[in-house]
């Protein structure tokens, strides 16, 4: 229907007929002609009351209370808002304007916030909000058939789940509606019975629960895995599965993820922005950006698309989407030729020897008879002769070439200095005299030829190789260069003199890394490159580093991730940037930053009672629970550089994994296909050590870790609960296999076929017939109906943000921010604190009789900060069952831990803070303290539990008290343990560190202070930033400054990363690799019926701008600020030559499933690339697809896992395993999709 | 000179990044309401775009605004009121529903309550007005970051003249984003578009709103305003509008928009101006002066006469001292970054525009030189990618050459500030290049990029203790202003009647109907 103005007049009386639209609701208004007098021109009418009226308006604006919250979302902004309340409802939010001010000559944090916060209060009383617990009907009926049949919660547990038949009928309807009411303590008893049941049947570790992002609300967080942490269940990761964890970070920096506060963007001279679209991912911080380009900041922005941070750059990049890191390459290309060749410069010089393993010796291998060689492991102490080899962790020690004596030197700082008692107070980077010579170039013995990796080309992922020379020198029995010499023919820079093939300069196409050997990849013009390389390097020669690059999910998502990073660190490490205000890596995408990292710690993981938690790595996880390892179309050895030595060959990515799980690398949870209390009731039988047991059992083969037959049911997850997430329908890569495998809904919509016998795994047993509904019960805690909660069997109503006490801070600023309640929870919500302890009352009581107290056996991986990471030296595999070395439980294979589990004291030990604290001090970073006098105020200030296993511990009761402990713990918040944890940094170091926080020594952060306003974090040695005396919070200026040593292998950060599994990969230095080729792994998607036009583009997921990952894209506000619905994104002529025009309906589709939204069409897009904003929900707005029929699913149903096997690296110094700070990323960036027009209307 | 204080605000488009955070609070707070689902006091759209509601800046389409009869006389351009009653039943320059948008929600309901079905449930769109299944078609941000743009935004009447330029491809793509409320006018087309007279100019601080016990809904201020910023309640029946938040205003509070901004780009304060030449001002001939005659109706209020002037008129004390602090006196007059929106239209628009600065147009010009000065990073102004042309249609009725010397000032000020931070010289050439002296452009500096809270609103609280006489006057005055018998014998002679009345419906004195001069008047 046309409605026009001519037809919204109101209708005259006696008109008929049912009005419409906005006619209809206009057909009152005519009953305003009947009041006052007219005037005498008959078009007005005269009535009095002066402005009496305004009152209208102050009447709407008028409140009841305002109090401060903030929004506990994935998106690390933790900004203060001031939630109002009018007549007891919550009304509206506006940003809190009273942050700590950061001095006069800077802008300020207010006010932060984001179109999405500011719609939050909508969910309050939405219809989309869970006010109930639901459980799924069939579920229902029987359960309560079982209970009566059974007698016993527990037996009637296992009497459905073990029934083929029943546990069928329910698992069938996950996702098709069907749910209905039932009370707490219903929905209580069952869950807590699954657990009873699974634990006793299968084993603690076939428990699971999925929460991410702790810094968000700490509180909630803690609640779930310490529940867990106290029952033995597994914790799963999230950084790394939502591959938002840079690899690159632990590779070069030994750390997670370190990174500034927003507000020091404002003291960089020059920021690339560079895959992060800082205005839609950082909203609220993006301001520092626009202002600092008003200080003479210079902006340059690398997008594919002209986006919403392209407007601000004064130059854009347009390279294609995952070449990122040739134009990285390029640029260093340029910086290595004019600052460090043709030119030097002091700065740049001084900062790589000091501050990286540039100089560092790496031993040089022979290939292809003597014609050239091949880098590999670096150089150590025990190479050399006398005292040397003979000193503590010689093989940890690495070496330089001293340029003053001319002779090898072994500087303090690096891993070997770390862990042993001769290393104490040497763990530096004081270089005490020794002189490291970066080149051995006019101090070599030989100019040899080297063969390096390249990418570009090739008939495998693996690439060729390309022949360089460098100078090198006979050391210790080896041939030797410097990681500086390799740098250099790695990229391409020539010296005078050195064999092999150069490029002839800038403009050669043919030899990488050259400016002009990028540009028919990345589409950036050479000059361009060079001007910008050059900028950038001259920026920070004159302000010593202050040169920043913000980077995020566009270069981070991709399968080869870690390389493109490295590339584009290497500008940073090369300029000199890191470890300054002002420069550095600034890398934001997912990055969780819990400041009080100690107190939060032991609370979450439960430490204060038992130690230590079932912690497992979040994508070996799924990728064998969802079964996407069945499904793969190229095997580990395709990604092998020709340079490898073939470890891979014939492997499977599912292989690596479990030798990654033998060897300690990786967790591996569900362990072993037996459960493991009953090991150690075996072991205790045979009146064994239980870990000697393990052993023994493996070696005969009567025991096998569940990794190598992950179809097996004993080896399947069976309870999962999810709290703060929507795991499914958002961060689910490989959505369709996930509802089919692991739940077995008749939903799931995967095209693809199954891996082909040749391309199928040599250790993992291949069943025939793949299961499906592995899970047997999945709890969802949420206070809105996303799609997850639509395929669980159980959804508990959960308290919003507004209806909390909790915690949260981020690294985007420096500050703790409260959660508070600015009501009570409504209808039957309840606090992530209250649920748990709920189920743990539950629990508890069931447990009483069911489980009593068992002994459990925990397989922990080589822990990085840990001894353990001294545990395989050389970088080398060694594998116990080749007799490459002995079977020795925490060296050569995982460490096993039995802990004892006194089962029904679950939920008194979940309420009350354990005596573990103070008996063995709290840990962060390697490093432990003993808050005994925080403990003791924390009794006096929460009260003490009067009875019970807890008797005399301090109360953790209500959340509020939960958060008044975690800011206790920690030196972030805690000015007297700030101080103690320099004070152990010092005994380490040997350096003074404690003067860092002790003008604050007095400062306590309480929960009452955050109620109150934003509070200003202390220095502490749980980060590497110096944020006292007003300073922004930048990384690593402690290593800088006061000469700590990195968490590397070198203490430096590094440019060579010396594993076999790095090598075998041709990866030991930063170089190009391209996006996966799915077209030639898989062929083309194309359904070429002829039914319509398609065509086949690469499918990018950014984060969008009206939703945080899938959080308010259901906001009817946000909703209503775009297009109402998913869409995905086309170039003007991609949608030509399939016939779509704007807002069109279309299908995107591939093998692994099908989407279908409407079309948005752009010129701000190239041809060849389509975005779905992530992430995309199945829950609003998604018709049944044309090709299938069924529900057009996430922007995940189009995605698939593939892991990358040197993140499974384990065991080696700073690729040693750590939760959520190394592992295998869920990457999903590398993929194609199919699109084309649907051709009959949309249906639901 | 008689002196009146008029709320204003400065949006800085340079910092602005699109996020729409105004819109939302602003919604939230103001017209989270049955009947104003579809009413933003507060939008941002990208441009270049149709905008909302759809090409609402073509006037010769919507007839809002003013325009100069022949003899140079200002007159509604939607037609006197002969023309208006005539069409009262049938108002043709109204925009429909589509050109906004039909408010649409979802059947959430059904994710909870769905039967066992074979499909799994989903939400799907609903019309908020008839409840039935609807698919939308246009939103208030429908073109978000130039989605669709290929097929509607070169329906932008700001590209009039610029589309050869102008080619919606991937390689010469721009966009930037505009944030609106209303404008707040000196000279508002809308209060003399009101038949019912429900709509009035506050005497104190300026801020024009819509009596909702007086309006009588016949939407003419929806047509008469051409920035369509009066909206039409459809459950009240009445017209509503943005009203500066005045209850926050009044408090000494800036705006919700402005507060919850998180780019850090508003600005409010409030101007002084002479009131007795505001007719004069809109009515000057040549469109592209018109920034000039409003700037030259704005009273320095540091200007002792002024002072004076303004105390004798009734102005607190605090508020002349507020206007002299006024950021948006400071960055529209003293520094003249800050341009009108659209000021052809001649309602002397109220909240003015810093422009944006961008990337610059093509590779090529990024390539220059083989070797280019790597301590030279700044581009020049006609390098950059959003075409000045567009900017000048928008923000100066086609003048080219107000844009760039604004662009060619917010340059300046970078290029000072990197010499000075980054090589540590303090180069006076730069701002003198400018027309500006080193204090100044550090002035200018720290009031764009630092911008305090204190310094981006200054807003003096209102003078409760003199309501009743606000009150008081309003009682007897106001609402006679359209019954008056005199003012529809001449159409002409009515409106610059109309004009002058409207301005100040608390303080109209017959003395001052006329336009005289007011010396001596008050």
């Amino acid at each position: 229907m046309q409605r026009s103005a001519s037809s919204s007049r109101p209708p005259a009386s006696g008109e008929t007929g049912v009005p419409t639209g906005l006619d209809g609701l206009l057909a009152g208004a005519h009953r305003y002609f009947k009041r006052g007098t007219l005037s005498a021109e008959g078009w007005s009418l005269l009535t009095r009351g002066g402005r009496d009226w305004e009152s209208f308006y102050r009447h709407r604006w008028q409140h009841d209370r305002v109090v401060r919250s903030t929004h506990g979302v994935n998106c690390t902004g933790s900004c203060s808002w001031m939630v109002y309340v009018k007549d007891g409802f919550i009304t509206w939010e506006t940003q809190a304007v009273d942050y700590p001010s950061v001095g006069p000559e800077m802008p300020e944090y207010e006010p932060r916030g984001c179109p999405r916060g500011a719609s939050f209060s909508w969910y309050t009383y939405s219809p989309l909000r869970v006010k109930y617990p639901y459980v799924r009907g069939s579920l229902l009926e029987l359960w309560r058939a079982a209970l009566v049949r059974e007698g016993d919660p527990v037996a009637a547990w296992g009497s459905i789940v073990e029934d083929p038949q029943l546990a069928q009928t329910y698992k069938r309807h996950r996702g098709k509606g069907g749910f209905v009411r039932a009370s707490w303590d219903e929905v209580a008893e069952l869950i807590a019975a699954a657990h009873v049941y699974t634990i006793r049947q299968y084993g603690p570790d076939r428990v699971v629960g999925f929460s991410p992002i702790p810094a968000m609300s700490m509180v909630s967080y803690a609640a779930g895995t310490r529940f867990l942490s106290l029952i033995g269940g597994v914790i799963l990761s999230f950084y790394d599965w939502y591959a938002d964890l840079p690899p690159a970070s632990p590779q070069v920096f030994g750390d997670q993820t370190d990174v500034p506060e927003s507000g020091d963007w404002w003291n960089a001279g020059y920021l690339i922005v560079w895959g992060t679209n800082l205005p839609v991912t950082r909203t609220p911080d993006a301001h520092f950006m626009t202002e600092a380009r008003y200080r003479g900041q210079k902006v340059v922005v690398v997008s594919p698309d002209y986006a919403d941070h392209t407007k601000f750059a004064d130059d854009w990049l347009p390279a294609q989407p995952g070449t990122d890191g040739a134009l990285a390459m390029a640029m260093g290309h340029v910086i290595l030729t004019e600052c460090y060749v043709q030119r030097d410069v002091p700065y740049f010089r001084d900062y790589v020897r000091r501050f990286t393993d540039l100089p560092f010796l790496v031993t040089l291998r022979p290939r292809g008879g003597d014609a050239a060689y091949v880098a590999d492991r670096f150089l150590h102490a025990a190479d050399l002769d006398g005292a040397s080899a003979a000193s503590e962790h010689a093989a940890w020690k690495t070496v330089v070439l001293d340029a003053t004596s001319g002779q090898p030197a072994i500087p303090n700082g690096s891993l070997g200095f770390r862990h042993g008692d001769a290393g104490a107070g040497r763990w530096n980077l004081d270089l005490e005299g020794i002189d490291p010579a970066l080149t051995l170039f006019g101090r070599h013995d030989v100019l040899v030829a080297v063969d390096l990796p390249r990418f570009d080309e090739g008939a495998t992922e693996g690439g060729g190789l390309v022949r360089r020379g460098v100078p090198a020198r006979r050391i210790g029995g080896h041939l030797v260069t410097t990681v500086f010499d390799l740098l250099l023919a790695q990229y391409g820079v020539h010296r005078e003199g050195l064999p092999g093939d150069w490029p002839t300069g800038y403009a050669d196409p043919m030899q990488p890394y050259t400016p002009a050997w990028q540009e028919p990849i990345t589409s950036v013009p050479a000059a361009t490159v060079v001007r910008i390389a050059r900028e950038f390097a001259r920026n920070a020669e004159l302000t010593h580093g202050r040169s920043m690059i913000a980077m995020g999910a566009g270069t981070n998502h991709w399968y080869h991730s870690d390389q493109i990073y490295r590339a584009m660190l290497s500008l940073l490490l090369l300029c000199g940037c890191e470890g300054v205000n002002g420069g550095g890596w600034a890398h934001y995408v997912g990055q969780e930053k819990v400041r009080p990292l100690a107190g939060w710690s032991t609370v979450a993981f439960a430490a204060d009672w038992v130690r230590p938690a079932r912690q497992q790595a979040g994508t070996p996880f799924w990728y064998l629970a969802t079964d996407q390892w069945r499904y793969e179309g190229f095997g580990a050895a395709e990604l092998a550089s020709p340079l490898g030595r073939g470890l891979f060959a014939g492997r499977q990515f599912v292989d690596c994994n479990v030798q990654a799980a033998r060897l300690g690398w990786l967790p591996s949870h569900p362990t072993f296909d037996r459960n493991p209390l009953d090991l150690v009731d075996e072991a205790e039988r045979l009146g064994k050590d239980p870990a000697a047991h393990v052993v023994d059992e493996l070696r005969a083969g009567r025991l096998r870790f569940a990794a190598q037959d992950p179809d097996d049911p004993v080896d399947f997850p069976r309870v999962l609960t999810v709290w703060r997430a929507n795991l499914l329908t958002s961060s689910g890569k490989g959505h369709e296999y996930f509802l089919k495998h692991l739940l077995g809904s008749p939903t799931a919509d995967v095209r693809a076929a199954e891996s082909p016998p040749e391309l199928r795994p040599r250790e993992v047993v291949w069943r025939d017939a793949a299961p499906t509904g592995k899970l047997d019960l999945l709890v969802t805690a949420d206070f809105r109906m996303t799609g997850t909660c639509l395929f669980s069997d159980v959804v508990l109503p959960a308290a919003t943000w507004y209806e909390k006490h909790d915690l949260s801070t981020t690294d985007l600023h420096p500050f703790v921010n409260s959660f508070n309640p600015a009501i009570a929870p409504p209808w039957e919500a309840r606090t992530d604190w209250d649920t748990f302890r709920t189920i743990a009352a539950a629990f508890s009581r069931l447990a009483r009789r069911h489980l009593g107290v068992r002994r459990d056996l925990i397989a922990v991986p080589l822990l990085h900060d840990s001894p353990d990471e001294l545990a395989q030296p050389d970088g080398a595999v060694r594998d116990w069952t080749q007799g490459e070395c002995q079977p020795v439980p925490g060296r050569t294979m995982p460490r096993f831990v039995v802990v004892e589990r006194d089962y029904a004291a679950v939920a008194e030990k979940l309420t009350a803070l354990g005596p573990l604290v103070e008996q063995l001090g709290t840990t962060a970073k390697g490093l432990t303290w003993t808050p005994d006098r925080e403990v003791e105020e924390l009794g006096r200030q929460n009260g003490l539990v009067r009875d019970g296993t807890a008797a005399g511990r301090p109360s953790l009761e209500r959340p509020e008290q939960v958060a008044e402990a975690i800011l206790a713990l920690s030196g972030t918040t805690n000015g007297r343990l700030a101080v103690e944890s320099f004070r152990a940094l010092e005994r380490r170091t040997g350096r003074p560190l404690a003067d860092l926080a002790e003008s604050r020594r007095g400062d306590r952060i309480t929960f009452a202070d955050t109620q109150a306003g934003p509070r200003t974090v202390i220095t502490s040695a749980e980060w590497s930033g110096i944020e006292a005396e007003g300073r922004r919070y930048a990384p690593f200026t402690q290593n800088v400054e006061r000469l700590v040593p990195w968490r590397t292998l070198t203490g430096r950060q590094q440019f060579y990363l010396d594993h076999a599994w790095m090598l075998e990969l041709g990866e030991g230095l930063p170089a190009y690799r391209p996006p996966l080729n799915m077209r030639r792994h898989f062929g083309s998607q194309e359904q070429g019926d002829g039914d319509g036009l398609e065509v086949t583009l690469r499918y990018l997921t950014p984060h969008s701008k009206f939703s945080i990952h899938s959080e308010y894209l259901d906001n009817l506000h946000m909703l209503t600020l775009f297009r109402g619905g998913p869409v995905i994104w086309l170039s003007r002529e991609d949608a030509a030559r399939i016939g779509v025009h704007d807002n069109d309906w279309i299908e995107a589709y591939n093998r692994n499933g099908v989407v279908s939204c409407r079309a948005v069409v752009t010129h701000r897009l190239p041809a060849g690339v389509c975005y779905m904003y992530h992430a995309k929900d199945r829950h609003v707005d998604t018709p049944r697809t044309e090709l299938t029929g069924k529900r057009g699913g996430t922007d995940n149903s189009l995605t698939r896992l593939v892991m990358k096997p040197t993140h499974m690296i384990g065991g080696y110094a700073q690729l040693s395993w750590g939760f959520n700070y190394y592992g295998p990323t869920g990457s999903q960036r590398d993929e194609l999709t199919v699109i084309r027009k649907r051709g009959r209307a949309a249906g639901f | 000179m008689r002196v009146m204080a008029n709320v204003g605000m400065v949006m800085n488009l340079d910092k602005c990044i699109g996020c729409h955070t105004c819109s939302v609070t602003c919604k939230q707070v103001w017209t989270n309401r049955s009947g104003a689902e579809y009413i933003w006091f507060n939008n941002v759209e990208t441009k270049p775009g149709l905008g909302y509601p759809r090409r609402y800046e073509d006037q010769e389409h919507w007839k809002g605004g003013w325009e100069l009869d022949r003899r140079g006389r200002l007159r509604l351009k939607g037609g006197g009121s002969i023309r208006r009653i005539l069409t009262i039943f049938a108002n043709p320059d109204l925009p429909g529903l589509d050109d906004y948008y039909e408010p649409w929600t979802y059947d959430y309901e059904t994710l909870v309550t769905a039967p066992l079905s074979e499909h799994d449930p989903v939400a799907s769109p609903r019309s908020q007005l008839t409840g039935r299944p609807i698919r939308p078609t246009w939103g208030t941000n429908w073109e978000d970051d130039l989605a669709g743009a290929p097929e509607t935004a070169s329906g932008d009447p700001n590209l009039r003249a610029l589309e050869p330029q102008v080619q919606f491809a991937y390689e010469q793509a721009f966009m930037f984003y505009l944030p609106r409320i209303c404008e707040q006018c000196l000279n508002p087309s809308c209060v003399a578009s009101c038949p019912s007279g429900a709509i009035y100019k506050r005497e104190e601080d300026g801020i024009v709103l819509v009596d909702q016990d007086k309006c009588r809904g016949w939407r003419f201020c929806v047509s008469g305003c051409p920035y369509k910023k009066v909206y039409f309640n459809h459950k009240s029946g009445k017209a509503e509008k943005c009203t500066f938040c005045y209850p926050r205003i009044e408090a000494g509070l800036p705006t919700v928009c402005s507060e919850t901004c998180v780019g850090r780009l508003r600005y409010v304060g409030i101007v002084l101006y002479d009131a007795d030449r505001v007719e004069a001002a809109a009515s000057e001939r040549d469109p592209r002066c018109l920034r000039e005659a409003q700037l030259g109706i704005f009273l320095d209020p540091a200007d002792p006469a002024v002072r004076e002037a303004a105390c004798r008129d009734g102005i607190p004390a605090d508020w002349i001292e507020a206007a002299r602090r006024s950021p948006v006196y400071a960055l529209a007059v003293h520094f003249g970054v800050a341009l009108p929106l659209h000021p052809e239209y001649r309602t002397l628009p109220m909240v003015w525009y810093v422009p944006p600065l961008s990337p610059v147009v093509s590779a090529a010009a990024a390539g220059r030189g083989a070797e280019p000065d790597p301590d030279d990073v700044f581009h020049a102004i006609d390098e950059l990618r959003i075409p000045i042309g567009y900017l000048a249609n928008l923000l100066a009725a086609g003048d080219r050459g107000a844009v760039r010397d604004v662009l060619r000032r917010l340059a300046a000020m970078r290029a000072f500030m990197r010499r000075r931070e980054v090589e540590g010289v303090t180069d006076e050439t730069i701002p003198a290049a400018v027309g500006m002296d080193v204090p100044e452009i550090e002035r200018l500096y720290r009031l764009l990029a630092i911008a305090k809270y204190e310094d981006r609103y200054v807003v003096p609280p209102a003078h409760r203790e003199s309501a009743d006489r606000l009150l008081a006057a309003t009682d007897t005055d106001f609402g006679c202003a359209v019954d008056d018998e005199d003012r529809f014998a001449d159409s002409a002679q009515a409106y610059r009647q109309q004009l002058v009345q409207l301005d100040l419906p608390g303080t109209r004195r017959r003395g001052l109907t006329a336009g005289n001069p007011p010396e001596g008047a008050a």
